[in-house]
């Protein structure tokens, strides 16, 4: 239910004659439950400003959260929420910090004298009130979350991808978990870019650590290798682990005439072997002529 | 399908993205782990799972995967049922000939799958889905 004009008004009123006092019994309330994780100095500037909020939003006649007069309050607890989310606490902490002031207003409301059944129908709706914007600190919890989630999983698939220098025209991509078309994806780009930026005739694909290849791992690996060698370089599947080998036997996957290697020193010690070959030839022609 | 096996819980997974398929190999993985399956026998299970798992997202258009351990008094296995509501399978053998495809794959994921596992049912209805069951026995 929406608050009246009239209480709001009431309930403003509340928050600004008994400022000082509210604000360290929510401060008290909220260090009580976060257990000294953020100093009593940072969390009264932050109570403090949230009062603030609330007092103004309500000034301004909010019948609810959603008023344009609780536009500025919206805005404060969504990045308080958002920074709670950052720092690592958990989502019952941060709307648990917004139903504290209930407590507070409880305490306050207890010196009152005059408690009768007028003061406990405004205290019910400024209840409510204090509800919806506990709830919406915690939708705030929930997308800021969502948001780190989903910068993680880019940072990581960013991180998941290097492409290393091996040796003088030798890259490797050493690939470790999930191979999904995503991935497959920034793998390969990543391959072919280097390969042109190194001018490598060399590149290894290590799937050490890719816990299982099935046929669309295979698919994506096969596809890595042909638009390599479209480019001129020469490709190398190696960390062929003995189950790996077996369940792809099963499988019926073909590398055809693709060189695989059981290790990533089985398969540098390859290139470098042909490298010495041609390297040997090409000396051989030159003294030949 | 085998009767007379002591089915224990089964564990139910929906498939209906592509990070479902990996939580499916994830709990096959540790499925395959308990009941202590050799490593290349996890690894073929896994794939297998990987495969079918994909086949229901892909061709199935999603559905849901149950999974869980199997006993049938002399030896344990895991058993893994994926059902899906698609379209169905209209030439099944066709569909287990290697290197069939209609989706641009490599055409060994329901054929491979079969040859991974050591029991393998396949049921399918054309227009009402499909169910596919396997299981791999401790050796």
């Amino acid at each position: 239910m929406a608050l009246s004009t009239d209480e709001a008004g009431r309930f403003a009123g509340l928050l600004e004659s008994n400022g000082e006092a509210l604000t360290s019994a929510w401060t008290d309330a909220v260090a009580g439950l976060l257990r000294g994780r953020l100093s009593h100095a940072e969390l009264h500037r932050q109570i403090a400003e949230l009062q603030k909020g609330f007092q103004s939003a309500l000034s301004g006649g909010a019948a609810d959260l959603e008023a344009e007069a609780a536009g500025e309050l919206r805005a404060l607890l969504s990045e308080v929420s958002s920074t709670r989310a950052r720092q690592g606490f958990s989502a019952t902490e941060t709307a648990v910090s917004i139903f504290a002031l209930k407590e507070a207003v409880l305490t306050v409301l207890d010196q009152d004298s005059a408690t009768d059944a007028a003061t406990l129908r405004d205290y019910v709706s400024f209840s409510s009130f204090i509800d919806r914007a506990g709830l919406f600190t915690f939708d705030s919890y929930v997308r800021a979350r969502e948001e780190l989630i989903s910068d993680q999983a880019e940072q990581l698939l960013e991180l998941s991808t290097p492409v290393v220098k091996l040796w003088e025209g030798v890259v490797a991509v050493p690939l470790v978990g999930t191979l999904d078309s995503a991935r497959a994806q920034v793998v390969m780009e990543r391959l072919l870019q280097t390969l042109v930026d190194t001018g490598s005739p060399y590149a290894i694909i290590d799937i050490t650590g890719v816990p299982a290849v099935d046929t669309q791992v295979a698919q994506h690996i096969l596809k890595t290798v042909v638009a390599a060698r479209l480019m001129g370089a020469d490709c190398i599947i190696s960390g062929i682990r003995p189950q790996i080998a077996q369940t792809i036997v099963a499988l019926g996957i073909e590398f055809g005439d693709i060189a695989t290697k059981a290790s990533l020193a089985d398969a540098l010690r390859h290139v470098l072997r042909q490298t010495d070959a041609t390297a040997g030839r090409r000396g051989a022609g030159r003294r030949e002529s | 399908m085998t009767t007379g096996d002591d089915i224990a819980a089964m564990e139910r997974l929906a498939i209906r993205s592509d990070q479902d398929v990996v939580r499916v190999r994830q709990l096959v993985r540790t499925l395959a782990v308990s009941v202590k399956l050799s490593l290349v026998d996890q690894t073929k299970l896994v794939t297998a799972a990987s495969e079918l798992a994909r086949n229901t997202l892909v061709y199935g258009g999603g559905g849901t995967v149950d999974a869980g351990r199997v006993d049938n008094g002399r030896r344990s296995g895991i058993r893994i049922v994926f059902t899906d509501q698609g379209p169905g399978i209209a030439d099944l053998d066709l569909a287990l000939t290697d290197g069939y495809t209609t989706g641009g794959g490599l055409g060994l994921g329901l054929s491979g799958a079969r040859r991974l596992v050591d029991e393998f049912d396949i049921d399918t209805v054309v227009g009402q889905g499909t169910t596919i069951s396997v299981i791999k026995w401790c050796r």
